[in-house]
């Protein structure tokens, strides 16, 4: 992959090359890659001086991470408590119907990742969903088809 | 300079011990083991078994405590065996046993499970994934890390999707002690290696799904 | 802008501040918390920004983006000052009517409050209900300040406890005020601050770290966020007393990476702090030095518990370790390091302002102080709450909470998130507090208050949150991970009409081991909820394990969806609606469901017209034949 070891280099440098920050490090190449090739975390452990054991250690723990490609759109059903007792059940269910796949995974054809969240915090509006960075709250089950046919 | 001593009770035995030990070490020393899975004297205190649960006793509260990394302190009374503490051995063991299978339960944990009267198929109809002989007492990761230094094996996931994996990628700065082969607990290392050097199990069955099939 | 060099400075420039501000100059704020933003306020703003611009108005009314006002459920919300009027559920198309109210000075009605008991509309924020019955001492003033600007925090008083604990008090005397003031840390252990701080302070080892735990991830709160988000300085603030206090001179926030907002309003504050010289060296002019650094969490539950939180800080994984030496002593490399909660941080500068005497005055005996809790779920007031401890949890979800949603029956309230338990009716007289809430069974927790109704299954809200840990478990320790592990297969069995005879035993057996033998408070505590569960609801277990039913109508494999033919009209909306085509009937012809095709997603169920209610579901009892086809449907008088 071209540029990995310069993104990383950067990035590193960005953080004063300070080992104590390798998960902030990794929070970052994620949101540059969009992922976590395995090339990025073996610089990353060549680069920091952190045994490669312990970057596959945090990279696998960590949900905000993902060592294969996602979709093009994230979709997010919150099952935080409060919309799980307003019906967040049934609006994943639904979700998992059309789109195909299970929470943690992504379509074949990368059009959506699809992930459950605990909480996003806005539980007046429950059930909610968010698809990329829109927000979709109050939604009722027959709404969900609507609500994802309109990104591509 | 001399060393600050500690009186304490183990098991109604008055043990007196250094400053900083902890209640396993104090307890070793005073001829009275405590058992353990995870515990090795080379490496930290990793606390991931609880197998070395004792009661311990202090201005009238009672705690239960993983001795291994509970450090000794003026006046307390520790019981390395009751009703309560047998009962979390006997159901560690149980809780265990399904990702054992029978060619796991060898060694320690045999041991263990018969010593406190472990029925190790009591889970079993409710435990629905692949065993995979492993308790994850870490030892191997452990002692790469802690003692040889070299990191050829390590963590990898979360909860009960954390495995202990090998990296081939660090395979040609393995030393091939063989160290983590003796450590296992289970034997798992060494029946999975059949023949050749490194540990059967890797980072790439990992990232491909095949150790997560339930 | 220079630093700020000496208390005098400081208010020097706090009165040329309020010098400029016109008490009596419209201000119309809005708020901007994450939940409004989610209900679009940005295009409030926006639309705000136009119609102010277009009637030649910026100069004349300020506009301003605050924090979160806690009242969620009617967001977005706006006030206009200085008469303190509140509208509710403001949409982009309303900014003209209310830009041309405030100019006028009248009020428009129908973006007014309404009581629901008396269809009276209510003008002023404060004589809401919803607001009345609360003491907001820590959150109230979100409401007055923009985040992302320093002076709104100064111009309320900001930074004046920072000024008095540097140059009027000793740090001893400031952890003597601090411990008479009894606070109690508010992320869910309880401890006493005080203590806390002075065990740190006492660890002769350098260098000492202070660190907030914005890590909040009890599912249902968000207290933590609309703090960090809204009012910033405030934690700030509190952490560097602390500092002093303790004789630290680092500083560490771990916000979770959920929070985008809470770290983009914070790295702002740190900048605007360090300008204004509330950060960096000789803080105002003083011998004292502090800096603070930002950790992001990666997305685990578990990294919030301090131990692990502090081993995310030294760039290891964020699992927990033994802590039988306490974090106080040894915690980051080994240094004495005291965490506490964001809300906790926020209430030190309120106690040096005001004192210790003046904080006791507010709670119980041995809970004092306010709590911010996030009062969520069936509950018609959905939002964050701050009431003076004792308050029962009757007056917080009626008097405040408006009582049940959509008229329902209380079924019971689940507080302290996964560490907790669900308490039932005959205990709504309970008051809230550290204590009292544990004599229950379950715990105050981070302050999540979650109301369920009559349609919510206790045996199923049990496996939800066993589910919740069992993904969240580091895994490390035997008991949790296999506990979990085993007491979510037990518990999803019991909801698919699986459940065994023995199986009651098996979770008590279980559910005291984790909670023996555990390494870190996610396993000891995770089998709360199923405990209280069967404590107080232990009838429901029965009823799923005997009979495969579920009171609630809820638990998938144990209901079944019917038509009811004497209801169904035939409208054909169900059918049209079906995602399996598993409704057969027609036009004027009675509607049924296929069971086999069923896959129970409640579509039928939502989209049947309520005055037909002709979807029924059923549980534990044989679902009815379907009418012959083609029977015709029997038009009802006005159907």
């Amino acid at each position: 992959m071209v540029g990995v070891s310069g993104l990383v280099d950067k990035v590193v440098d960005g953080y004063q090359r300070d080992k104590d920050m390798l998960i902030q490090i990794l929070l970052e190449l994620q949101r540059g890659f969009g992922w976590l090739p395995e090339e990025a975390l073996n610089e990353v452990s060549r680069q920091l001086g952190v045994p490669l054991t312990r970057v596959y250690q945090i990279a696998t723990f960590y949900k905000a991470f993902s060592l294969t490609p996602k979709g093009r759109h994230l979709i997010r059903v919150c099952v935080g408590t409060a919309c799980q007792v307003r019906g967040a059940p049934l609006i994943r269910d639904r979700v998992q119907h059309l789109i195909g796949v299970e929470p943690g995974e992504t379509t074949p054809d990368m059009r959506f990742t699809f992930e459950t969240v605990n909480c996003l915090g806005c539980c007046a509006m429950g059930p909610v969903m968010t698809v990329d960075n829109d927000y979709h709250g109050h939604l009722s089950i027959p709404d969900v088809e609507k609500v994802i046919g309109v990104y591509k | 300079m001399k060393e600050e001593l500690v009186t304490l009770k183990i098991d109604d035995k008055e043990v007196k011990a250094k400053k900083g030990m902890t209640i396993l070490e104090a307890a070793k020393e005073a001829g009275i083991e405590i058992p353990t899975l995870c515990y090795h004297e080379k490496l930290a205190p990793y606390g991931a078994c609880r197998i070395c649960s004792v009661e311990v006793i202090r201005d009238g509260r009672t705690q239960i405590v993983a001795s291994c990394g509970y450090p000794i302190k003026e006046r307390l009374e520790v019981k390395t065996r009751s009703p309560g503490i047998d009962k979390i051995r006997k159901t560690i063991i149980e809780l265990i046993a399904p990702s054992l299978s029978d060619e796991g339960l060898v060694g320690k944990v045999r041991e263990l499970a018969d010593e406190y009267g472990a029925d190790t198929s009591r889970f079993i109809s409710r435990f629905r994934a692949t065993p995979t002989r492993c308790i994850l007492c870490g030892q191997c990761v452990r002692y790469c890390s802690e003692v040889i230094g070299i990191h050829v094996i390590g963590f990898v996931g979360r909860g009960v999707e954390r495995r202990v994996v090998f990296f081939p990628q660090r395979a040609q700065f393995c030393p091939t002690c063989q160290e983590c082969f003796y450590l296992c607990p289970t034997g798992k290392i060494a029946a999975e290696t059949a023949g050749d050097t490194f540990p059967g199990f890797s980072i790439d069955d990992y990232l491909s799904g095949k150790m997560l099939i339930k | 802008m220079p630093r700020i060099n000496s208390p005098s400075e400081l208010e020097k420039l706090r009165e040329e501040i309020k010098g400029k501000r016109d008490p009596n100059k419209p201000c119309i704020t809005l708020c901007s918390g994450t939940a409004c933003q989610a209900s679009d306020s940005e295009s409030v703003s926006q639309a705000f920004e136009r119609e102010l611009k277009r009637q030649g108005l910026e100069g004349e009314i300020d506009l301003r983006r605050t924090g979160c006002h806690g009242f969620c459920e009617r967001g977005p919300l706006v006030v206009i000052y200085p008469e303190e009027i509140c509208y509710t559920k403001v949409k982009p198309e309303d900014a003209l009517e209310i830009v041309q109210s405030v100019r006028e000075k009248k009020v428009v009605d129908c973006l007014l409050y309404t009581d629901p008991v008396t269809g009276a509309r209510i003008k002023r924020e404060p004589e809401i209900p919803f607001y009345e019955n609360q003491q907001r001492i820590v959150f109230g003033p979100n409401r007055w300040i923009d985040p992302k600007n320093i002076e709104d925090y100064l111009f309320l008083g900001g930074y004046r406890a920072l000024s008095k604990a540097l140059f009027e008090m000793s740090p001893e005397q400031v952890l003597e005020e601090i411990k008479k003031a009894n606070l109690r840390g508010r992320g869910g252990g309880g401890f006493p601050a005080g203590r806390k701080w002075e065990e740190t302070k006492k660890t002769s080892r350098e260098p000492k770290y202070v660190i907030v735990n914005c890590d909040e991830g009890d599912p249902g709160a968000y207290m933590d966020r609309s703090l960090m988000e809204g009012n910033p300085h405030s934690v700030l603030e509190g952490l560097i007393i602390g500092a002093y206090a303790i004789g630290s001179h680092e500083g560490f926030v771990y916000v979770r990476q959920e929070y985008p907002l809470a770290v983009e309003n914070l790295e702002i504050a740190l900048k605007q702090a360090e300008e204004y010289g509330f950060l960096g060296e000789n803080i105002l002019g003083s011998e004292f030095s502090f800096r603070v650094k930002i950790h992001r969490g990666a997305g685990a539950f578990v990294s919030g518990e301090s131990s692990a939180l502090m081993n995310a800080i030294e760039g290891r994984l964020g699992e927990p370790r033994m802590k039988y030496i306490h974090t106080a002593v040894s915690g980051i490399k080994d240094r004495p390091s005291c965490l506490n909660n964001v809300e906790t941080w926020a209430t030190v500068p309120l106690i040096i302002n005001k004192g210790a005497e003046w904080f006791n005055s507010i709670g119980t005996d041995k809970s004092k102080g306010t709590k911010i809790f996030s009062l969520v779920g069936k509950v018609n007031n959905t939002g964050l709450v701050e009431v003076p401890m004792g308050m029962t949890l009757r007056q917080i979800i009626y008097d405040i909470g408006g009582g049940i949603a959509k008229g329902k029956k209380f079924k019971g309230v689940q507080t302290g998130g996964p560490s907790g338990g669900i308490i039932p009716e005959q205990y709504l007289d309970t008051p809230v507090d550290f204590d009292e809430l544990t004599k229950l069974g379950s715990i105050m927790g981070s302050g999540g208050m979650v109301v369920m109704d009559e349609n919510t299954c206790m045996v199923d809200t049990a496996r939800y949150f066993i589910n919740f840990c069992c993904e969240e478990s580091c895994g490390k320790c035997i008991p949790c991970r296999e506990g979990l592990r085993l007491l979510r297969e037990i518990l999803n069995d019991i909801c698919e009409g699986k459940g065994k005879e023995n199986d009651i035993e098996l979770i008590e057996d279980i559910a005291e081991t984790m909670r023996d033998a555990s390494l870190c408070a996610l396993g000891t505590t995770a089998a709360n909820p199923v405990l209280t569960t069967l404590k107080y609801f232990g009838d429901e277990y029965e009823t799923h394990i005997k009979e495969k039913r579920c009171p609630a109508k809820f638990c998938k494999n144990l209901i079944d969806y019917w038509i009811d033919s004497e209801k169904c009209q035939a409208c054909m909306i169900c059918l049209r609606n079906c995602p399996t085509e598993a409704i057969q009937g027609g036009k004027n012809l009675l509607h049924w469901i296929v069971q086999e095709k069923c896959i129970k997603c409640g579509i039928c169920y939502e989209v049947c017209p309520p005055r037909f209610g002709a979807v029924v579901k059923l549980s534990g009892e044989p679902v009815p034949p379907p009418p012959a086809p083609g029977t015709e449907v029997v038009r009802k008088e006005g159907g």
